[in-house]
């Protein structure tokens, strides 16, 4: 009886609603750290969308290793959207099999990045190796939590943040490969994710400092408590910039493409800077920047086109097989 | 088709159920795994050799063979002994423990992978202990060896176990009114009977550990050169679009398995014929 009058109600309230509004679903695969920030916004897009256009949207989630994410795009997963770690990952999308056009960058402002984020340290309360900055991760004794850079996009900023304050301070990259091995010969566990190592270091307890998201940092000392762990900001780090598309060829299959655009659209809006901000990533709108100005520290933050010239380089040259990364283990 | 053969089965249907057995063998085992050879086909032999012999990829079999090798042992060693207990002694609680021994075959890898790692972990209820004892488990290559032990246990623990029960007391007791002593009556009576059981057995869990992924990786680390598995480096091959890479070594993974396979099967051959009375 129960069900019949759950069937007769939903059937009434389809046949309601069926003839003006319609259900949509979205799938957006992202990378590690922003599950939380995702919820947010999925419902704070969601409810724009409805009073535009009276449609429901529900958007779906995936969260993984960047790298590792993107392959799934590649192999098949049906996203309609990807909000991944660094314009790499979505570059992988176009080379291995055509999903966005080569141009997806220039699609939205900013190079598709609507918020950024930068590389910080997390130690544990006290600082008790007194970590100041990226020289203090390659003194002896000091142990590295940071994740495998071929699988995570944020290890890769890690490694990219640590290679630009070597190169400044030392001025070679012979001399910037050394302080990143020496660096890495300081990590006892390579995760394959961001969040993996966040665990390690926050759970297991191992490693004096993580090398994390600075959004992935504040989100620890939210969860687990200001009173464990601390945020170290360094003088110099790499200005992280998370990259957003429409993966075309499924949306259009599917005919989300009109939502999946406004899904991204929206990000770059005062709300959705809001809700970004809130989840501790650095707006890109000036004006919630300055509203939310004392949650992020300022430092000197260079960019991947600047020290690396672009991504596409970056990546060729450091973490594909046989790169620099590859160099640092085999010796 | 039958009739072919020469000793008539007392049920028919040979060929139907060869037939069957082919077509359900090829599309169940020997087509995915064609493929890995054909993909591995289209590259040259110099890309091939780069992908499997590289100083990494050499590191991970070292890992990979030498922890499976040595859990495989430890539970032919362990698991004749579990399987004797269960099977020889009547005591309270043995139906618990019986059942005990399948868990691991029950538990998704990943689930022990995160339970192990917890434990093993240095604030972790055994870890704890060790750490200051200077023995590390968890991240290092002891706690892949240890993650390989608790997968392969019932493999060993259940092959022996309808083999023992076969094997009545009455033999040893035989043995004994015949003039053997303790030992003689282990390593002549009992022994020989098990091998070709404890053999297959060892075999199951080697292989079984060969190829084991999910609760490795969580208590391994990944450290290139010291704590990475073959399947975890077949994952990252796949994770950066190297497909034929990944396939690659995954050819050499196969091939060594059944090649060991084969082995352990010839030499259960011989070691029946040997003994048979």
């Amino acid at each position: 009886m129960k069900l019949k009058s759950l069937l007769l109600t939903s059937l009434a309230l389809a046949l309601a609603t069926g003839a003006t509004a319609k259900t949509i679903e979205l799938l957006n695969v992202s990378y590690d750290p922003t599950r939380e920030f995702y919820v947010e916004y999925n419902k704070v897009f969601a409810a724009y969308w409805k009073a535009k256009t009276g449609d429901e949207v529900i958007v779906k989630q995936s969260h993984g290793g960047s790298g590792k994410q993107a392959r799934a795009v590649v192999d098949g997963l049906q996203a309609d959207v990807v909000t991944l770690a660094l314009a790499a990952d979505v570059d992988a999308l176009y080379a291995n099999a055509k999903l966005v056009p080569e141009g997806w960058q220039k699609r939205l402002p900013n190079n598709s990045a609507p918020y950024t984020s930068t590389i910080v340290f997390l130690v544990r309360k006290g600082n008790p190796k007194g970590i100041k900055d990226w020289d203090d991760l390659v003194k002896p004794g000091v142990s590295v939590i940071t994740p495998n850079p071929k699988t995570s996009g944020g290890a890769r900023w890690n490694y990219l943040g640590a290679w630009g304050y070597a190169l400044r301070k030392y001025g070679s990259e012979a001399a910037a490969q050394e302080f990143v091995g020496k660096l890495y010969k300081n990590v006892p566990v390579l995760d394959s994710g961001a969040r993996g190592s966040t665990t390690t270091f926050v759970q297991r307890e191992i490693g004096d400092v993580a090398i994390s998201w600075e959004n992935e940092a504040y989100l620890v000392l939210k969860e687990f408590g200001a009173d464990k762990f601390e945020i170290v900001v360094p003088s110099v780090s790499v200005l992280a910039e998370p990259t957003v598309s429409v993966v075309d060829k499924v949306a259009r299959k599917k005919g989300t493409e009109a939502v999946a655009k406004a899904y991204l659209d929206y990000l770059y809006s005062n709300e959705g800077q809001n809700v970004a901000a809130r989840n501790f990533y650095r707006p890109r709108n000036a004006a919630v920047a300055v509203k939310y100005a004392a949650n992020f520290a300022k430092l000197d933050l260079f960019t991947v086109d600047e020290v690396f010239g672009g991504w596409t380089k970056a990546q060729k040259t450091h973490f594909a097989d046989g790169g620099v990364f590859d160099q640092i283990y085999s010796k | 088709m039958s009739s072919v053969r020469a000793p008539r089965s007392i049920l028919p249907g040979f060929g139907l159920s060869l037939g069957f057995t082919l077509t359900y063998l090829s599309l169940i085992v020997l087509i995915p795994l064609a493929a890995a050879f054909i993909k591995t086909a289209g590259m040259s032999w110099a890309d091939f050799v780069s992908a499997v012999a590289s100083p990494r990829v050499l590191a991970s079999y070292r890992l990979s063979f030498g922890a499976s090798l040595a859990a495989g042992l430890v539970n032919a060693a362990f698991g004749l002994l579990v399987a004797w207990v269960l099977v020889r002694y009547s005591f309270p609680g043995r139906r618990v423990v019986d059942a005990l021994v399948d868990l691991p075959f029950a538990l998704p890898t990943a689930v022990a992978g995160i339970a192990l790692t917890a434990i093993y972990a240095k604030n972790g209820w055994v870890g704890q202990w060790l750490e200051p004892a200077g023995i590390k488990v968890a991240y290092t290559q002891l706690g892949v060896f240890v993650a390989l032990t608790f997968i392969g246990l019932p493999f060993v623990v259940r092959t022996l176990q309808p083999v023992l029960q076969e094997l009545e007391p009455e033999l040893e007791e035989a043995s004994a009114c015949l003039g053997a002593n303790r030992w003689q009556t282990i390593t002549r009576v009992i022994l020989p009977e098990l091998l070709p059981a404890l053999l297959t057995g060892f075999a199951l869990a080697f292989a079984r550990a060969l190829g084991e992924y999910g609760s490795v990786v969580f208590i391994s680390g990944n450290m290139p050169m010291r704590t990475e598995i073959t399947p975890l480096l077949i994952m990252t091959k796949l994770e950066q679009y190297d497909y034929h890479g990944a396939t690659a070594i995954a050819v050499v993974l196969l091939i060594a398995s059944f090649s060991t396979l084969l082995l352990i099967n010839l030499l259960q051959k011989w070691s029946r014929r040997f003994h048979r009375v």
